[in-house]
C-alpha cells in the first residue's frame, strides 16, 4: 500500500492509481451524537498500517454510493489503528452509518497538508473546535500529548450547538482531568440541567491563558466560525502568521486534479485544507469564493 | 475598601482607566456573594447595579412559559455584567443565576450615573467602556443566531 | 526522394499531395488520425481518412453568440479557425470509467483495468489548440498528482499543428501569447502558402518523431520567398486578431475587485448554461459518480466533465457554496484569467475565443475584463482628482 504521509504522488504506472481506493474492513462503530459517530477500520488482511499527519484526510468510499473526503482523527503515533468520525449530512455518510462491523469501505489517501504542529514547538498552543471540527484537530491533541514537553500552555475551547452535540466525551472527560492543559467547553444553548458555560466559542478566547507573542492557535469549524475566532485571537494580540484554519469545499478526487475546491490560486485537498490564517484572511470574508 | 480599589484598578475593562476615576467607581461598589441556585436578579426587576465577578459562575436565562428556562450565556471569572443600569428605565431584561458560589463586586449603577453627570470626561470614559461591552454582546449574540453548527438537511 | 539532409531546425516547402502523404504515413506507423472535418454545419474533430475529408474551401466566421460556416474562394485546406470542439476530449475524455467494483460474499473486489489507449495523431491543431493541450499537461501530468489515463494517451501522442495565416473576429491569441503560429509542443508544424494555383505548405519536424515521418515526404527547402510569405501571413493574421485582451494585470485586476459591481452586471445576462466551459480548450474540472447494476452488487465509477456554473459543482452539506449566478461566472472567469496563474503559472486562456462564440447570450471574456477595467481605472482617476 502507497500512502502519502509525505504527499508524495502515488504509483503512476498504475492506471487511475489515484482513484482507486484500498477496501478496509469496519472494526468498530462508536456513536457519538445523534448525527456523529466515530468507525475504526482495519486492513482486510488484519494488519493495518495507516501512517499520517494531524489535519490530513482520506477519501472514504462506499460501493454504489460515492466518496467524501473525511478527516483523519485518530493518533498519529498509532497508525494501526485508523479512525475516522462522520457527521450525517448527505447521502455518503449517512450511507456510511447504515455500514455495520465487518462490512467493507474503501480509503484513498492520506491527503493534504498538516497542522504545522512542529513550527510550534516551544509556543502555546491555542486550539479552537466547533462542532464535528473538534474531529481534524483530534490528533494534534494526541500529538501534544505524546510529546507533551515539547510545547507550553495549551490551551483547547470547543463550542458545539447543544450539550447533546459534544463528542468525543471519554476524551474530553481525561483531558479535563489532567493538570497540564486547559480545557473549556461552551455550548450555544442549555436549559437548566447544563452546569458548563453558554455562549459562543469565541467568547472563550478573551479569557484563556496565552502569551500573544508566542502562540500558535489552530482552528476548526464551520467558516464563519473560523472567521470570528479569528478576529477574537487578533484581538488578544496574535498575528494571524500564527493562527491556521481548516477550510472545506466540495471534493471529489483529493489530489487536485477535479478543480471541485478551488478558494481562488488555492486548491484546498493539496494546497490545504489547513491556511495559515494570514493568507486567507482576505477572502474568508469574501462570499461565495 | 484598598482591596476594592486595587481589585477594580487592575481589571481589563477598566484597563487605563486614570487613577481620579477608579476612586470615584469605588466610592459607588461594594463586595457580594451569591450561593449556586439563588437568582442575583429577576428579568422586570430594576437594574441599579451592575458587577465585576471575581469567581464563580452565573447564568443568564431567559423564562418561557411552559418549556422552562433557556440558558443564553454563562459569566464567569473576570466577566463585567449588567448595562440596563445605564439605559432608562432602568429594568432587568432577563433573570440571572447563580451556577457555582460567585463573588462579585456590585457598583451602584445610581451612584455612578449621579458621578457621571457631574464629570463627563467620567461618563464619556464609561460609556465607551460599555459600548465595547455591548458589542462584544451583540456580536456573540449573533453568532449564536447563526445557529453555526446546525445543517439544513436533516 | 531527394538527397536533402533533412533536419529539425530546417524549413522545407511540400505541395498538397505531401499532405496526402503524411496522413498516409500516419496511419502506416498504425496512428489513429484526428483532425477536422465537417459535420453538422461545424467544423469539429473526428477521425481523417484521407485530405478530402478536411474542410476544403470553407471558413468559419464567428461572433458572440454565433457561428457559421461560409464558402471560401479558394481551396485552402486549413482556412478556419476554431469550431466548438477541441482536441482535448481524446486526452480527458467526458466519460471514463476509472474503477470498477463488484461485492462477492460480502466483499467488496476492486477490480482493476487494464486498459489500453489508442495511438492517436491530432491533425490540424491550431496554435491555441496545442497551447490548450500544453496548459492541460500542466496540470495532469506535471503536478503533484497524475492522471494516469491522460498520460497514457498523452504519451503516444503525435501532433501536427497547422499555424493561422487568417484570424478569426472572436480570436485573440496574440494576446495570450498561444499563437497565431507555434513554436513548441508539436511535432510536425505546417504553414499553408496559396497564392492563386500555387497551392504549397511549410514544413517542419519538431521532434524526432515528426523529423522520422517528414524524412518520408518529398520535401524541398524552403525558398526565402515561402519563409517570407509564410511569416508575412502570420504576422498579418497577429495583427488582425478580431479582439484583444490586456492580459498584464488580469491577478490584481479581477481578484483584487472580487465584489466589483460589474460581476452583478454579467450575471444579469449569464445562463449559467455551463457551455464555455463545455467549449473551452482548458477547463478541466470534472466529477465522479457511481453507476451501480439494479442488484447493487456490481458498480462503475465514471469520471465525467463537470462544470462550475452547476449548483451542485460547490455543494457541500447545506447547500452549494457558489448559490448566485455572479458567484459561478466570476468562479470562472477569474480562475481562467488569473487563479490559474497561481495554480499552474500560466494564464487558462488561449484565447481561442470559443466561450464567447458558443455563449448563448454572447458573453465576452476580453468585454467584460474590459468593463471591469475601465471602471477601475475611472475609479481610481477620480479618487485621485479628490486627493488633490
Amino acid at each position: 500500500m502507497t500512502h502519502l504521509s509525505n504527499n508524495k504522488p502515488v504509483d503512476t504506472q498504475i492506471t487511475n492509481a489515484a482513484f482507486i481506493p484500498e477496501m478496509f474492513v469496519i472494526k468498530k462503530i462508536r456513536k457519538e451524537t445523534e448525527d456523529t459517530f466515530t468507525i475504526e477500520l482495519a486492513a482486510e488482511n488484519g494488519e493495518t498500517s495507516f501512517e499520517f499527519l494531524p489535519g490530513q484526510f482520506n477519501m472514504l468510499y462506499v460501493h454504489g454510493c460515492g466518496e467524501v473526503p473525511i478527516s483523519i482523527c485518530g493518533d498519529p503515533n498509532r497508525p494501526n489503528k485508523l479512525f475516522h468520525t462522520i457527521r450525517m449530512v448527505g447521502d455518503v455518510t449517512r450511507a456510511i452509518r447504515r455500514l455495520k462491523v465487518g462490512d467493507m469501505l474503501g480509503v484513498r489517501g492520506p491527503y493534504g497538508k498538516e497542522w504545522p504542529i512542529e513550527k510550534a514547538e516551544g509556543k502555546d498552543i491555542v486550539i479552537v473546535a466547533g462542532g464535528i471540527g473538534l474531529a481534524p484537530l483530534r490528533p494534534v491533541v494526541y500529538h501534544i500529548l505524546n510529546n507533551r514537553e515539547k510545547y507550553k500552555r495549551i490551551s483547547i475551547l470547543y463550542g458545539t450547538r447543544m450539550p447533546s452535540d459534544i463528542i468525543f466525551n471519554k476524551e474530553l472527560e481525561s483531558l479535563r482531568g489532567r493538570f497540564d492543559i486547559d480545557l473549556y467547553v461552551t455550548v450555544d444553548r442549555a436549559d437548566q440541567k447544563w452546569m458548563g458555560n453558554v455562549g459562543v466559542v469565541t467568547t472563550l478566547i478573551k479569557n484563556s491563558n496565552f502569551d500573544p507573542e508566542n502562540t500558535t492557535a489552530f482552528l476548526c469549524g464551520p467558516e464563519i466560525m473560523m472567521r470570528y475566532t479569528a478576529i477574537a485571537c487578533q484581538q488578544q494580540g496574535l498575528a494571524p502568521e500564527n493562527i491556521f484554519v481548516s477550510l472545506e469545499r466540495n471534493m471529489k478526487c483529493g489530489v487536485g486534479l477535479c478543480g471541485h475546491c478551488q478558494y481562488t490560486g488555492k486548491i484546498i485537498c493539496k494546497d490545504g485544507p489547513v491556511f495559515n490564517y494570514d493568507t486567507v484572511k482576505d477572502l474568508i470574508k469574501k462570499r461565495e469564493i | 475598601m484598598k482591596n476594592l480599589e486595587s481589585y477594580l484598578a487592575d481589571h481589563p475593562f477598566l484597563k487605563g482607566m486614570g487613577k481620579k476615576h477608579i476612586e470615584l467607581i469605588v466610592g459607588c461598589a461594594k463586595n457580594v456573594r451569591i450561593n449556586p441556585g439563588e437568582y442575583l436578579f429577576h428579568e422586570g426587576d430594576e437594574a441599579d447595579l451592575f458587577y465585576f465577578i471575581r469567581d464563580g459562575k452565573l447564568a443568564m436565562e431567559v423564562f418561557r412559559p411552559q418549556k422552562g428556562s433557556i440558558v443564553f450565556n454563562t459569566l464567569g471569572n473576570n466577566d463585567v455584567l449588567g448595562w440596563s443600569w445605564l439605559v432608562a428605565p432602568y429594568i432587568r431584561h432577563f433573570d440571572c443565576r447563580a451556577m457555582d458560589v460567585t463573588r462579585a463586586i456590585a457598583l451602584d449603577g445610581n451612584c455612578l450615573r449621579k458621578k457621571c453627570d457631574e464629570d463627563h470626561e467620567l461618563g464619556y470614559d464609561i460609556m465607551k467602556r460599555f459600548v465595547n461591552l455591548m458589542e462584544d454582546e451583540l456580536m456573540a449574540l449573533r453568532l449564536q443566531l447563526l445557529d453555526i453548527y446546525d445543517t439544513p438537511i436533516k | 526522394m531527394s538527397k536533402l539532409k533533412i533536419t529539425k531546425d530546417t524549413k522545407y516547402t511540400v505541395n498538397k499531395d505531401a499532405i496526402e502523404s503524411l496522413l498516409t504515413e500516419l496511419k502506416k506507423q498504425k496512428f489513429k488520425t484526428i483532425g477536422p472535418i465537417v459535420r453538422d454545419e461545424t467544423i469539429i474533430y473526428d477521425e481523417l481518412e484521407n485530405i478530402n475529408d478536411l474542410p476544403i474551401g470553407l471558413t468559419d466566421v464567428h461572433e458572440a453568440g454565433s457561428y457559421r460556416l461560409k464558402e471560401r474562394e479558394d481551396k485552402a485546406l486549413f482556412g478556419y479557425n476554431v469550431g466548438p470542439f477541441s482536441f482535448k476530449k481524446y486526452l480527458f475524455p467526458p466519460k471514463l470509467t476509472i474503477l470498477k467494483s463488484k461485492r462477492v460474499d460480502g466483499k467488496i473486489k476492486i477490480i482493476k483495468e487494464n486498459e489500453s489507449v489508442e495511438k492517436l495523431a491530432f491533425f490540424g491543431v491550431k496554435p491555441c489548440e496545442l497551447h490548450a493541450i500544453l496548459i492541460q499537461d500542466k496540470i495532469f501530468i506535471e503536478g503533484e498528482y497524475i492522471d494516469n489515463y491522460y498520460k497514457k494517451q498523452r504519451d503516444s501522442l503525435f501532433i501536427v499543428t497547422t499555424n493561422c495565416t487568417e484570424a478569426g473576429s472572436s480570436c485573440f491569441c496574440t494576446s495570450t501569447k498561444t499563437g497565431p503560429s507555434a513554436d513548441k509542443g508539436f511535432d510536425i508544424a505546417i504553414t499553408e502558402l496559396l497564392d492563386g494555383d500555387r497551392h504549397n505548405f511549410i514544413i517542419e519536424a519538431g521532434t524526432k518523431n515528426g523529423l522520422k515521418i517528414l524524412k518520408e515526404l518529398p520535401l524541398v527547402e524552403a525558398s526565402k520567398n515561402d519563409l517570407d510569405t509564410a511569416e508575412q501571413k502570420i504576422k498579418s493574421a497577429s495583427e488582425n486578431m478580431g479582439r484583444s485582451l490586456d492580459t498584464s494585470n488580469l491577478v490584481e485586476l479581477l481578484l483584487g475587485n472580487l465584489n466589483h459591481p460589474h460581476w452583478d452586471d454579467i450575471a444579469k445576462r449569464c445562463l449559467s448554461c455551463g457551455n464555455c466551459t463545455m467549449v473551452c480548450p482548458t477547463c478541466f474540472c470534472s466529477n465522479i459518480q457511481d453507476v451501480t447494476s439494479l442488484t447493487g452488487d456490481e458498480n462503475e465509477r465514471v469520471r465525467t466533465w463537470d462544470s462550475c456554473f452547476s449548483m451542485e459543482y460547490s455543494y457541500i452539506h447545506g447547500g452549494a457554496v457558489r448559490a448566485s449566478n455572479k458567484s459561478r461566472y466570476r468562479q470562472w472567469m477569474t480562475h481562467k484569467l488569473a487563479s490559474w496563474q497561481e495554480q499552474f503559472q500560466t494564464l487558462g486562456c488561449v484565447g481561442c475565443g470559443r466561450c464567447i462564440v458558443w455563449c448563448p447570450v454572447g458573453i465576452d471574456i476580453t468585454k467584460e475584463t474590459k468593463a471591469i477595467l475601465k471602471q477601475v481605472t475611472a475609479q481610481a482617476e477620480q479618487s485621485a482628482q479628490a486627493e488633490n
